[in-house]
């Protein structure tokens, strides 16, 4: 993976959000108020980056809850899922703990957004992650991306035929 | 757009001619309030249409967050292979601040089948892999949460308020019509 920085602020990507082939660039985020999480750690296996807008969606089956009840479809292709938004570590906890969630909520938080303006999945306007889906093959290359309008919850089709399609 | 990847088959749970000139699948979970909502929504649909419109239902149930669905969802589908699935899919929407195993019970007594067979149904789990594969294969078309609705394959992503559906059936009407 590239070790580019998760402090610098400035996008390397513009109109879109990084395609298939691209490198996935590394991060450390806080995944719990006193841990981190860094991207290339996880280097050996295929890895499902979820950003999305905001905890606390206000429906049943939100994107992240539906995930989470997915996650054994997802853990048959040895697959990692990290779910990525601009929420604080305490939010993310709050959330995770009120919905069950059983899979690593990462802090976008400081500088805001700043892991998702590497992947080119940043709303500046409204200054929260786009609803945009990664596939990582084992090598830390996007092996598929695709981004959701942000009031459409993408499901999880794509991302399994993704995991699918990742040579074995 | 998501589309439907499992084609309706015999053992759907199907209310509707197969001729209907629209299709409409309602993936849901028999906990989730929203999911309450749209049965009463649905039926006022399918009076609206009457044999233009065909119902199908899947399970879809979020056990994370609704630790009653699924076993709800076995319950339907124990209804079903004694041909009572429709009865007992709308009286779990009606009771569903009552769901639990007394209330299974109730039904099925009500409905004049087995109590002791449901419950060792339940217990047993005879009907859980039936709701996975519902399950998996919603997962498979797109289902994005409860309930998602498929209107001739393709999803509703749109609300499923009565207008918003209508409208949006009506449209798979004319293109039904047009190709």
């Amino acid at each position: 993976m590239a070790q580019s920085s998760a402090s610098n602020v400035t996008p390397i990507h513009s109109g879109g959000i990084l395609p298939s082939g691209a490198v996935a660039p590394n991060f450390t985020l806080h995944v719990t108020p006193d841990q981190t999480l860094t991207l290339s750690d996880l280097l050996g296996r295929p890895v499902i980056l979820a950003f999305y807008p905001a905890d606390w969606s206000p429906v049943c089956g939100d994107q992240m809850a539906l995930y989470n009840e997915i996650l054994p479809e997802f853990r048959k292709f040895g697959a990692e899922l990290l779910g990525v938004s601009v929420d604080g570590a305490w939010c993310h906890d709050a959330f995770a703990q009120n919905r069950h969630l059983h899979f690593p909520l990462l802090a976008d938080f400081e500088p805001k957004g700043a892991v998702a303006r590497q992947y080119g999945a940043y709303r500046a306007a409204d200054g929260v992650c786009e609803r945009a889906l990664f596939v990582l093959d084992k090598n830390g290359m996007i092996a598929w991306s695709y981004c959701s309008p942000v009031a459409v919850n993408p499901g999880a089709d794509g991302i399994l035929q993704a995991l699918e399609d990742l040579p074995k | 757009m998501a589309t439907l990847k499992v084609p309706i088959a015999v053992e759907d749970h199907v209310q509707g001619p197969e001729t209907a000139d629209v299709t409409l699948v309602e993936y849901g979970d028999y906990e989730c309030p929203y999911c309450g909502q749209a049965y009463l929504i649905v039926q006022q649909v399918q009076k609206h249409f009457g044999k233009r419109l065909r119902l199908v239902f899947r399970n879809f149930p979020l056990s994370e967050m609704h630790p009653a669905a699924e076993a709800a969802a076995e319950v339907a589908e124990f209804a079903g292979v004694q041909g009572k699935f429709w009865e007992m899919h709308d009286k779990l929407y009606e009771n569903q601040e009552r769901l639990g195993e007394v209330l299974y019970l109730e039904l099925a007594e009500k409905l004049k089948l087995s109590t002791t067979a449901l419950h060792q149904a339940l217990e047993q789990r005879t009907f859980e892999a039936r709701v996975r594969a519902d399950f998996k294969g919603g997962v498979r078309s797109g289902v994005n949460g409860t309930p998602t609705f498929f209107i001739n394959g393709h999803r509703h992503d749109g609300s499923f308020d009565f207008e918003t559906l209508i409208s949006a059936i009506h449209q798979a009407m004319g293109t039904a019509k047009s190709v």
